[in-house]
C-alpha cells in the first residue's frame, strides 16, 4: 500500500505503458460524446466533426472523424494518441475529405474558444518564464477566468462555458452555446478583440491605453476583480516594484514626465522601500494630481488603472479564437510533458483550483492499481469516478446537464414534427 | 421647337434595355442584394467594370491619405469621385424620388451591374475578396453619410431594404444612462438623453464591438443613432462576404467562356498592383548566406527588425515567420535555401533538428505551396502589415513605423546613421499616421547612393527591388514594369487557359499580362496608373 500523500512522480517515459490504460479505463467517453454530439439535434454534427491525433514520435494525423461513440472509442484505443485536438464541424465527414472537391469541403461550425497562455505574461512576471508556472504567478489565471467568464456571460449573453486547464502553462475556454458555434470568423475576432486590453509587441512598452476620460463598463467591472487581487498578487507575490529594474518598468508606463520625477523623489533609495510603500505612494501622487496639478492629471488620469491592467488583465491569443477551423487541444487528454490531465475547472470556484494538484497519468494508474482488479465491465465504465478524476468529472457533469437542457426541448419539437413517439 | 430636348430623351431611353422596372432603383444607394438580370453588350460589360474599378481605386487611395470620416477625407473623395464616369455617386440624396428620371435609372442600373461584375472578378481568393469588401464598404459608408441626418429618408431606405431598427424606450435608456455615457465615444449625460439608441444583437454591430465602442449586455449592443451606419455596414459586409464565398464556389461551373473569364482575371490582377507572388530573383539566385548582407543593404525596416530578432533569439513566432518567410520567398529565396536558412538559425537556439523538422518545416513548405491546399501565398503588402495581425507579446513583426513607441523608433533610426534632421522628418510622417511615407523617407536617407524616390511605397518587396536597383546602378533590375504597350497576347492567353483548368483555388498572379484583352484607351490607362 502506498503511503498516504505520496504520488508517483511522472516521467514521460511511462506514456507508452500508461496511456493505453488511461484510454481503456479512464477517458470519459460517455460524457465526452454527450457533449460533442450536442444531443444529436443537428444531423451529422458528430460524424462531421474533425479531430486530430498526435501520435508517438510527433506523427500528426488530421481529418479524423468517427461514426459514433463506439467508433471513437475504438480508434482512440487503437491509436493511443499523445494528444487529441478538436476541430470544426464540416460539410462532409472529415475522413472522407479527399473524395470531395476542395471548394465544397468547408468548416461550418465550432465552439468559440479562448486560449490564455502564461508565456504571454513573461514581461510582467518575475518568478517564472516560458513554460513554467508556480503559485506566485498562477493568480494571473484566476484573474483571467474571473474576468473573461463574467464578460462572456454578462456582455455577450453566453451561458455554456467549459473552462479547462491545459496541463501545463495555460487555460482554455470553450463557449458551447449554439449561437457561439455558429459565429463567423469576423464576429469571433471581434469578441476576442473586445476582450483584449493589453496590446502591443516587443517594441511597445506601454500596452494599455485608456482613452476619452471614461472607462468602458466592461473594463470597470474587470477593474473590480483586479483591485481585489492586486495587493496580494502584484505587491506581495511578485514584488513588482521591488528593485531598480522592476521599478523602472512600472514608471515607464506613466506618460507624464514630471509625475515620474516626483515619484522618484518620493522613493529616494529604491531598495530601501517595499513595493507596498512605492505602490501606495504612486497611487497617492496620481490622486493628488487630480486636484493639485491639472497638467500631470491630464496625461496620467488613468495611470493607476493602466498599470494594474498591464500587469494583470487577461492576455488572449486572438488568432486562436478567430478561425472556425482552428484546432484546439481536447479536454481530458494527457499533457505528454507534465502527465497532467486536461481537466475542467469550475469558474465559480476558481480560487480553489490548484494546478499542482491536478492528477497525473502515473498517479491515476497508481490509483487504479490500488483499487484492485475488478473485471466487472459495468464497474469499469465508472472507474474515473473512483480516482482523483472524480472532482473534475463532477464539474464536467454539471456543465453537461445545463447544456443538455437546451436541446431537450428541441428534440421534443423534432419528434413531434416527425410524429415519432 | 424642342428638337434638342426630344433628342436627348430619345438617346437616354435607347440605353434602357428592355422594360423599365418601376420598383427598382428607388434610391440612389443600393444594397446589391439581388443580382441584375439585364442584357448588356460585352463592351458595356468591360466598360462598367473598369469604371467601377476606378471608383474603388479612388476610394482606396483617398483612404490611405486621409483619416476616414474626416472633412478632408470627404472633400478629397468627393473630388476624386467627380472625376470618374460614375460621378452620380456623389449625389447626396437617398431619398426616394417620386419619379426616377431615365438618367437616374440608368445610372443606378450601372451602379448595380458594375458591382456584380466586380464580384465575379474579385471573389476568387481571400486577398481579392478582402480588398473588394473593404473598398465597397468604404464607398457605401461615404454614400450613406451623404444622407446626413435626414432620418425620414434613412428610415425609408432601411425599410425598403428590410432593415428594421426601432429606438429603445426612454425608460430603458434611463436605467442604462451611466453605462451608455461611459461606453459611447464622446458622450455626455445630456447627449445620451437626446440621442436615440438602438438595441441590436451584437453580431450586427461587430465593428463597434471589436473596438469596444459600444455598451453590451447579455448579447445585445446599444448603438447610438450616429453609429447606426456601422450596423448597416455590418449587415452589408456580412451579406457581401457570404455572397462572394458562394460566387467563388460557383465560378468553376460558369460555362466555358472565352470572353468573360480572361477579362475578369486580368482585371483583378492588374489593378491590385504587383503582388510579388511569382517573381524571379533579381540578381541571380538568392541564397541563405546572402541574407545578412542583403538585410543591411536593401531590406525595409520591418524585415530588418525581423531578421535581427531571428539572429538574436534563434526563434521567431508565427506572425513573424509568415511576414518574413513570405517576404524572403518574394525576393527569390528558393524553398531549399529557405529551409536551410530557418533550420540553421532555429537549431542554434532551443530547437533541436528533430523538433525543427516536426514543427516548423511543414509551415515553410506550406508557404511555398507544397502542402495543404497548395495555394501560392503572396508576400504581405504594407497595407496588410500595417492594418492587420498587430504584434502581440513577444512578436517582432508588424510595421516599425506603426508598431514602435515613438521614442524607441527615434532612437533606433539615429543609431542607424540617420541624421537628426532626417529622423525628424520621418517622425513627422509617423505622427501623421503616414507610415508608408515614413518608410519611403527612410529608404531615401539610407540607400547608397542617396536618391529621391519617384514612386510610392506599398510593398516590402517593392522596397527591396528598388533598393537593389539603386545599389547595383540600375543594371540588374526587377522585371520591367507592365506597360500598356507590352503586347504579349499569346503569353496572356495561355496563362488564362491554365487558370481555367486549375479552377478557382490557385491565385497565381502573372504580372506581365498585357492590357490587350481590355480595349482601354490610352487616357484610361494613364489615369489608372497615376493613382497611387
Amino acid at each position: 500500500m502506498a503511503k498516504e500523500g505520496s504520488v508517483a512522480a511522472y516521467d514521460p517515459a511511462c506514456l507508452p505503458d500508461f496511456l493505453p490504460i488511461y484510454y481503456k479505463r479512464l477517458f470519459p467517453y460517455g460524457p465526452y460524446y454527450r457533449w460533442i454530439s450536442y444531443g444529436g439535434v443537428s444531423k451529422n454534427y458528430f460524424t462531421h466533426r474533425e479531430f486530430s491525433f498526435t501520435l508517438k514520435d510527433d506523427i500528426y494525423l488530421r481529418y479524423q472523424s468517427f461514426s459514433d461513440q463506439q467508433d471513437m472509442e475504438k480508434e482512440i484505443q487503437k491509436r493511443c494518441p499523445y494528444k487529441i485536438d478538436i476541430g470544426a464541424v464540416f460539410t462532409h465527414r472529415p475522413k472522407d475529405h479527399k473524395t470531395v472537391k476542395a471548394a465544397a469541403f468547408q468548416a461550418q461550425e465550432k465552439e468559440l474558444v479562448f486560449d490564455i497562455d502564461m508565456t504571454d505574461y513573461d514581461d510582467v512576471r518575475n518568478c517564472c518564464s516560458g513554460a513554467d508556472i508556480c503559485p506566485k504567478c498562477w493568480p494571473l489565471m484566476i484573474i483571467a477566468v474571473k474576468i473573461i467568464d463574467t464578460a462572456l456571460r454578462e456582455d455577450f449573453g453566453f451561458e455554456h462555458l467549459l473552462w479547462v486547464y491545459s496541463g501545463r502553462r495555460g487555460i482554455h475556454c470553450w463557449v458551447c452555446d449554439e449561437q457561439a458555434r455558429k459565429l463567423s470568423p469576423n464576429a469571433r475576432s471581434a469578441v476576442a478583440e473586445y476582450l483584449s486590453v493589453v496590446k502591443g509587441g516587443e517594441n511597445q512598452t506601454k500596452k494599455v491605453n485608456l482613452y476619452d476620460h471614461s472607462i468602458h463598463p466592461s473594463i470597470q467591472r474587470a477593474m473590480k476583480v483586479v483591485k481585489t487581487c492586486f495587493q496580494d498578487y502584484a505587491v506581495k507575490k511578485q514584488d513588482f516594484m521591488g528593485d531598480e529594474e522592476r521599478l523602472d518598468k512600472v514608471l515607464g508606463l506613466i506618460p507624464d514626465e514630471s509625475l515620474r520625477k516626483h515619484l522618484r523623489e518620493d522613493y529616494g533609495e529604491a531598495d530601501s522601500e517595499t513595493s507596498s510603500f512605492k505602490w501606495q505612494a504612486l497611487k497617492q501622487r496620481v490622486e493628488d494630481a487630480k486636484t493639485l496639478n491639472k497638467q500631470e492629471w491630464k496625461k496620467s488620469w488613468a495611470a493607476v488603472e493602466e498599470i494594474m491592467l498591464q500587469y494583470t488583465y487577461p492576455r488572449l491569443d486572438v488568432n486562436v479564437s478567430k478561425g472556425v477551423n482552428h484546432l484546439l487541444k481536447s479536454p481530458f487528454c494527457v499533457h505528454p510533458k507534465t502527465g497532467r490531465v486536461c481537466v475542467p475547472m469550475d469558474p465559480d470556484n476558481i480560487e480553489n483550483f490548484d494546478p499542482f494538484q491536478v492528477p497525473t497519468l502515473s498517479q491515476l494508474c497508481e490509483e487504479l492499481n490500488q483499487m484492485g482488479g475488478t473485471e466487472d465491465e459495468k464497474k469499469r465504465l465508472k472507474d474515473y469516478k473512483k480516482t482523483s478524476l472524480k472532482e473534475p468529472m463532477q464539474v464536467f457533469e454539471d456543465f453537461l446537464q445545463k447544456l443538455e437542457k437546451t436541446w431537450k426541448g428541441k428534440k421534443l419539437e423534432q419528434s413531434d414534427m416527425k410524429r415519432e413517439f | 421647337m424642342d428638337f434638342n430636348k426630344n433628342n436627348k430623351k430619345e438617346r437616354a431611353k435607347s440605353k434602357v434595355n428592355g422594360r423599365r422596372d418601376s420598383d427598382r432603383y428607388q434610391h440612389n444607394l443600393q444594397f446589391y442584394s439581388v443580382p441584375p438580370t439585364d442584357n448588356i453588350s460585352l463592351q458595356d460589360f468591360e466598360e462598367y467594370a473598369v469604371e467601377r474599378l476606378k471608383v474603388l481605386k479612388a476610394v482606396e487611395s483617398v483612404g490611405v491619405k486621409f483619416v476616414k470620416g474626416t472633412e478632408n477625407y470627404h472633400e478629397a473623395l468627393n473630388k476624386e469621385l467627380k472625376n470618374t464616369a460614375m460621378k452620380f455617386i456623389t449625389k447626396s440624396v437617398i431619398k426616394k424620388e417620386k419619379d426616377t428620371t431615365d438618367t437616374e435609372y440608368n445610372d443606378r442600373k450601372k451602379d448595380h451591374i458594375s458591382h456584380f461584375i466586380l464580384r465575379l472578378a474579385y471573389c476568387r481568393s481571400e486577398e481579392l475578396r478582402r480588398w473588394f469588401i473593404a473598398q465597397e464598404m468604404d464607398l457605401f459608408r461615404y454614400r450613406f453619410g451623404l444622407a446626413g441626418n435626414d432620418s425620414n429618408s434613412i428610415k425609408d431606405f432601411l425599410d425598403t431594404n428590410n432593415l428594421n431598427y426601432t429606438p429603445i424606450p426612454d425608460e430603458e435608456k434611463e436605467n442604462l444612462r451611466t453605462e451608455l455615457v461611459d461606453s459611447t465615444y464622446e458622450k455626455t449625460t445630456t447627449s445620451v438623453e437626446v440621442t436615440d439608441y438602438f438595441k441590436v444583437p451584437f453580431t450586427e454591430a461587430v465593428d463597434l464591438v471589436r473596438s469596444r465602442k459600444v455598451y453590451l449586455s447579455k448579447g445585445y449592443a446599444y448603438v447610438p443613432r450616429n453609429e447606426l451606419v456601422s450596423i448597416i455596414l455590418g449587415v452589408f459586409r456580412s451579406n457581401l462576404s457570404h455572397s462572394l464565398a458562394v460566387t467563388s464556389r460557383a465560378l468553376p461551373h460558369l460555362e466555358e467562356d472565352d470572353r468573360l473569364l480572361p477579362m475578369l482575371s486580368s482585371l483583378s490582377k492588374r489593378y491590385l498592383g504587383q503582388d510579388y507572388s511569382n517573381r524571379k530573383p533579381t540578381a541571380g539566385q538568392i541564397t541563405a548566406d546572402m541574407i545578412d548582407l542583403l538585410s543591411k543593404e536593401s531590406f525595409p525596416l520591418c524585415m530588418q527588425q525581423l531578421h535581427q530578432g531571428l539572429r538574436q533569439n534563434h526563434h521567431m513566432k508565427h506572425g513573424g515567420r509568415m511576414q518574413y518567410g513570405l517576404f524572403l520567398k518574394g525576393i527569390g529565396l528558393s524553398l531549399e535555401e529557405a529551409m536551410k536558412f530557418w533550420r540553421q538559425e532555429f537549431t542554434k537556439g532551443q530547437t533541436d533538428p528533430d523538433k525543427f523538422d516536426k514543427q516548423y518545416a511543414y509551415g515553410i513548405r506550406h508557404n511555398y505551396g507544397k502542402e495543404g491546399k497548395r495555394a501560392n501565398y503572396t508576400p504581405y503588402s504594407c497595407m496588410k502589415i500595417i492594418m492587420s495581425n498587430a504584434p502581440g507579446q513577444g512578436d517582432t513583426h508588424g510595421c516599425p513605423f506603426r508598431h514602435t513607441d515613438a521614442d524607441l523608433l527615434r532612437q533606433r533610426l539615429q543609431a542607424m546613421a540617420i541624421s537628426k534632421e532626417e529622423t525628424d522628418q520621418i517622425m513627422d510622417s509617423v505622427k501623421g499616421g503616414h507610415y508608408q511615407v515614413a518608410c519611403l523617407k527612410y529608404f531615401q536617407f539610407s540607400q547608397k547612393p542617396k536618391i529621391e524616390p519617384t514612386w510610392a511605397l506599398n510593398h516590402p518587396n517593392q522596397y527591396f527591388e528598388e533598393s537593389r536597383r539603386v545599389r547595383t546602378g540600375g543594371h540588374t533590375s526587377s522585371q520591367p514594369k507592365a506597360t500598356p504597350h507590352s503586347a504579349s497576347l499569346t503569353q496572356s492567353s495561355t496563362q488564362s487557359s491554365t487558370q481555367q483548368s486549375q479552377g478557382s483555388t490557385q491565385a497565381t498572379v502573372q504580372p506581365e499580362d498585357g492590357f490587350d484583352e481590355l480595349s482601354l484607351s490610352m487616357e484610361d490607362m494613364v489615369a489608372i496608373d497615376g493613382m497611387q
